[in-house]
């Protein structure tokens, strides 16, 4: 049960939007803007990042959402996925994603933690201005929703794959348009 | 030196906020709803509450500047430097500080809230909307707290500048007022003005 009355049918961030709308929809435009236009960071990249941080912050709803959607942009399987979280530095992406990684992970546990160091490893592997600002707004972004969705006690379904279903549907449809009920 | 190049004259969120317009947008919109909507909740209160939580995050610009922007609701500036440091020592009723510590626990991470802490904000007559919102309030500054320090913002020069952003905040809110940011690039021409 939430924390407040929500339509119990709706699980994770889904109740809350529906809850408020008048704040899920610049949640949804934030959402689209940052993780799905033009970008040299893919949108599996992007959703990846985002899985990241959510698992770093205990959000099962969250991780497991985006893990989904990261999962069908990069038709992988779920041990791929697995393997970002639990450890990214073996697992197949790139080094400056893994780098970017780094960089988003610090965000998580607090702003300050990003180091110059962290930055320039980055840089010296390829990542742009932009990127680095996109990682760590993406970083910061999932903060947030992780913080809301946990934080008003929602309630996830357990099952991985609820969530592997949706993430094709999720990825196709986007999130700017996005219905909590459906 | 922040992390990639922003404006000089623009500290903190303000250059973050130039740099990438588009992701300012929805941004903005957030916290306008949220800090100057409709609400049972006054408009100080809500700036206490984000005041709280970037206090707690040790954010140095966002608390400064909405430590600011909280005393141009109260004439006494020594409750919110309360807030700060002891929510329950803190000349406010109960409901706000049942909400305030729901902020504090929702800025160390989203499964601190505990139903306790809950319980005791309905207890005292927070809505479900107010909960929500304070919830929510919380979770966004963890946001700006993460933007600002992940990439190293500068402070601004001039301590007046938090006084000056905190009333354009009393008064325009958190829309996007392109004269503002043109005083600014004036006022960086002008040195002397």
């Amino acid at each position: 049960m939430a924390h407040i009355k929500i339509d119990e049918n709706l699980p994770g961030i889904r109740g809350l939007m529906h809850f408020r709308p008048e704040t899920a929809q610049p949640m949804n435009d934030l959402a689209e803007v940052l993780l799905r236009s033009e970008n040299s960071l893919s949108r599996g990249e992007r959703e990846l990042i985002a899985t990241y941080v959510s698992s770093l912050n205990d959000c099962f709803f969250c991780q497991h959402a985006h893990g989904g959607i990261a999962q069908h942009y990069l038709q992988c399987d779920v041990a791929f996925i697995d393997q970002v979280k639990d450890d990214y530095r073996n697992s197949g992406i790139s080094d400056k994603l893994k780098a970017l990684l780094v960089i988003a992970g610090s965000v998580q546990k607090g702003g300050k933690h990003v180091t110059q160091e962290q930055v320039d490893q980055a840089r010296k592997l390829g990542a742009t201005d932009r990127e680095i600002h996109d990682t760590v707004l993406i970083s910061a972004i999932f903060c947030m929703f992780n913080r809301y969705v946990d934080g008003l006690g929602t309630s996830a379904p357990s099952d991985r794959n609820f969530y592997i279903n949706r993430g094709k549907q999720r990825a196709e449809e986007g999130y700017a348009h996005y219905d909590p009920k459906n | 030196m922040s992390y990639i190049p922003l404006e000089e004259h623009l500290p903190g969120i303000t250059g973050l906020l130039e740099y990438s317009r588009e992701t300012a947008e929805p941004i903005r919109e957030l916290t306008q709803i949220l800090m100057r909507g409709p609400s049972t909740l006054s408009e100080g209160e809500r700036e206490l509450i984000a005041t709280v939580v970037s206090s707690g995050n040790g954010c140095v610009f966002c608390t400064t500047a909405h430590t600011a922007a909280t005393n141009t609701y109260y004439d006494d500036p020594s409750l919110c430097e309360m807030a700060k440091k002891d929510i329950d020592s803190t000349p406010l009723d109960e409901k706000m500080k049942a909400l305030l510590h729901v902020a504090r626990l929702t800025g160390m991470g989203g499964k601190q809230v505990s139903t306790e802490a809950i319980d005791r904000a309905k207890k005292h007559g927070a809505t479900d909307l107010e909960i929500h919102d304070t919830v929510l309030i919380a979770a966004l500054f963890c946001l700006y707290n993460r933007y600002v320090d992940g990439l190293a913002t500068h402070l601004p020069k001039d301590a007046s500048y938090y006084q000056e952003l905190a009333d354009r905040l009393n008064k325009n809110g958190y829309v996007r007022i392109p004269e503002a940011y043109e005083q600014l690039k004036q006022k960086k021409t002008k040195p002397n003005s």
